[in-house]
C-alpha cells in the first residue's frame, strides 16, 4: 500500500471507494504478534505468541478474560486492545447484574463492532488498531469471532491474526473440518501446532506463548506455564504430526510457538509464508 | 391529586405530586405454583377504585367502584407470564417497559431470547430502583415461565424484595393461600390437581378477602407457550348454619 492523497483522515473516501485509514489500521493488526483461535462444539481455545522485548522485561498481556464464559486474544496495538477489553468486561458485568445471566457472545461482538464502526466515521477519531479474537460460550454452543478495526466481525471455526499468521492459517485450513468433534485436549494440541507454525524456526516454549481455554463446564482461564510446557513436551515426544500425545495434559496449551527446530518434527513440512 | 401538606413535610413540595403516594385502582392476590415441568397461575379479574374526593390521609377507608374485567396476568415474550397485584396503572407501566425490553431482544434476531430468570431479575432492578427514588411502582409481581425445559417461578415486591419458590402468592394470598400450598403442594402435581389446588386457594381468598371478585382466570405456562383460560366463577356455599344466625352461640352482649 502506498501513500496517496486520500489517506490523511478516516472520513475521506478514495475515488475507488476505499477508506485508507481503516485499511492502514488493519495493517497495524498484521504487524502485531500472532494470535490464533479454534473451536469445537463445546470448547474454544485461544493462543498467542508472547515475545518480550528484551530478556529484562516481561512480555505483553494479549489474552484477557472478559467473563467466565468469554475471553479475547488481541493482535496489534495492545493499548487499544486493553481499552476494548475493559469495555467488554463492563458490558458483561452490567448485563449480568441486570439479568443474572451471561451476556450472549454474539451480542457482545455486535456491540464491539458497532463501537469500532463509530471510529471509522468521525473526523476527530481514529480506528482502533487492534484485531480481536473473541472466544465464548452461549446457549447455542461454542463460538469464535474475529472483530477487525473496520467494524466488521466474522464467525470462524478457526482463525489466526498477526504476523506470520498465514502459516498458522494454512495449518488450520488443513485440519479445521475435524475440529467440531475434537476433544478438548486435541483442540489445544492443534492450537499449539498452529502457534508453532508462526514461529518458523524458533523453539516452541511455554515462556513465549500463552494459551487459554473456555468450554462447557469450564470457565475461561489461561493455562499456566507449567501445564503448557508439559503439553509441548508430550506432543513433541510423540511427534508433531499426530495430535494425541501419549499423556495429554489438561493444560492443553495452544503454544503456537512454531518450533521448527524440533528435531522430532518429521511430519510437518516447514511452511512458507 | 393535590394534597395539602405542611411546608416542612418530608414528602417534598407539591410539585412532587407526581409520585405515587398510595395506590388508587388495585388488584388483589395472585397465586402461582409449579407442577411437573410447568407453571400455573391464578388471579381474579377484580380491580377496585378508591373513592375520589376526600383529602384526609386515610385513603384506604372506602371503595368507590369495582372493575370486574381487569386482566392481571399477561404473557411476556415467548417464555414467561407476569401476574400483578396492586396499582393497575403501574402494572400497565411495567408492561410497557417489558414490551420494549422484549422488542429490543427480538430485534437482535440472533437466536438468543430473554427467559423468565432474566425478566425476573430485570423487574427486580426496576422495582428496587424506583423504591430508591421514593416513587415506587405499587405492585407485587409474580413471574413464571419455562425455558429449555427449566421451569421458573419468582416474585418481586414493590420495594424490590425478590425470591424464587415452588409456590408464591401476593398480598392476602400470602396469608390465606400459602398455608394451604405449604400443606398440599408436592413435586408431581398433575394439571387437574394443580388447578384444584389453586381453586381451593382462590375460594378461601374469595370468602375472606373483601377485595376479591368471583371471576377468576387460570394461566398455564409450558415449554410451548402461555395459555390464559377464559374467566369463570367458583361455586360458593353460604348455607353454613353459623352464617344464618351468627350471634347464636355468642356469650355476652356482643
Amino acid at each position: 500500500m502506498f501513500r496517496n492523497q486520500y489517506d490523511t483522515d478516516v472520513t475521506t473516501w478514495s475515488p475507488a471507494g476505499r477508506l485508507f485509514q481503516v485499511e492502514y489500521a488493519m495493517e497495524a493488526v498484521k504487524q502485531g504478534s500472532a494470535a490464533i483461535g479454534l473451536r469445537s462444539k463445546t470448547h474454544v481455545v485461544l493462543g498467542c505468541v508472547n515475545k518480550a522485548n528484551s530478556e529484562l522485561s516481561s512480555h505483553q498481556k494479549k489474552i484477557f478474560k472478559v467473563d467466565d464464559h468469554i475471553g479475547v486474544a488481541i493482535a496489534g496495538l495492545t493499548a487499544d486492545g486493553r481499552v476494548l477489553s475493559r469495555y467488554m468486561r463492563n458490558e458483561c458485568i452490567n448485563y449480568n447484574f441486570t439479568y443474572e445471566s451471561p451476556l450472549p457472545v454474539g451480542r457482545l461482538v455486535v456491540q464491539l463492532a458497532d463501537k469500532a464502526q463509530v471510529c471509522t466515521q468521525r473526523s476527530w477519531k481514529r480506528p482502533y488498531g487492534v484485531g480481536l479474537l473473541v472466544a465464548g460460550l452461549d446457549e447455542s454452543g461454542a463460538h469464535l469471532y474475529y472483530n477487525c478495526p473496520s467494524g466488521n466481525y466474522f464467525e470462524y471455526q478457526a482463525f489466526a491474526i498477526g504476523s506470520r499468521s498465514q502459516a498458522a492459517k494454512t495449518y488450520l485450513e488443513r485440519r479445521f473440518e475435524n475440529f467440531a468433534d475434537s476433544s478438548r485436549d486435541d483442540l489445544v494440541k492443534d492450537a499449539l501446532m498452529a502457534i508453532r507454525e508462526t514461529l518458523q524456526g524458533e523453539t516452541l516454549k511455554s515462556s513465549i506463548c500463552t494459551v487459554a481455554v473456555v468450554g462447557v463446564g469450564e470457565p475461561f482461564h489461561i493455562l499456566d506455564q507449567e501445564t503448557v510446557q508439559q503439553m509441548i513436551n508430550a506432543f513433541e515426544i510423540v511427534g508433531e504430526q499426530e495430535g494425541p500425545a501419549a499423556e495429554p495434559d489438561a493444560a492443553a496449551g495452544q503454544e503456537a510457538a512454531a518450533e521448527q527446530g524440533g528435531s522430532t518434527d518429521e511430519g510437518v513440512a516447514p511452511m512458507d509464508i | 391529586m393535590a394534597l395539602k401538606l405542611p411546608q416542612n413535610s418530608l414528602l417534598g413540595s407539591q410539585s412532587d405530586s407526581q409520585r405515587t403516594l398510595y395506590p388508587y385502582v388495585t388488584g388483589t392476590s395472585v397465586v402461582a405454583l409449579k407442577y411437573k415441568d410447568r407453571i400455573l397461575m391464578a388471579a381474579d379479574m377484580g380491580g377496585q377504585q378508591l373513592a375520589l374526593g376526600s383529602i384526609d390521609l386515610k385513603p384506604f377507608s372506602y371503595v368507590h367502584m369495582r372493575y370486574k374485567s381487569v386482566e392481571r396476568m399477561k404473557p411476556i415474550g415467548k417464555h414467561s407470564l407476569l401476574g400483578a397485584s396492586g396499582e393497575i396503572s403501574d402494572f400497565q407501566e411495567i408492561l410497557r417497559y417489558l414490551n420494549e425490553l422484549i422488542l429490543y431482544d427480538n430485534m437482535w434476531d440472533d437466536g438468543n431470547s430473554l427467559g423468565p430468570k432474566e425478566v425476573h431479575n430485570y423487574l427486580t432492578r426496576v422495582m428496587y430502583n424506583r423504591r430508591n427514588k421514593f416513587n415506587p411502582l405499587w405492585n407485587s409481581l409474580v413471574l413464571g415461565g419455562v425455558k429449555n425445559g427449566n421451569k421458573y417461578l419468582g416474585t418481586v415486591s414493590m420495594i424490590g424484595v425478590n425470591f424464587k419458590d415452588n409456590h408464591v402468592a401476593t398480598g392476602f394470598g400470602n396469608h390465606l393461600a400459602q398455608p394451604i400450598l405449604r400443606q398440599e403442594w408436592h413435586e408431581n402435581l398433575s394439571f387437574e390437581d394443580g388447578v384444584k389446588l389453586l381453586e381451593k386457594c382462590m375460594r378461601v381468598l374469595l370468602y375472606c378477602d373483601r377485595s376479591a371478585v368471583n371471576k377468576l382466570q387460570i394461566a398455564k405456562i409450558t415449554e410451548e407457550g402461555v395459555t390464559i383460560h377464559q374467566p369463570y366463577s367458583l361455586k360458593t356455599y353460604w348455607e353454613f348454619s353459623t352464617f344464618e344466625n351468627p350471634a347464636q352461640g355468642a356469650i355476652g352482649s356482643w
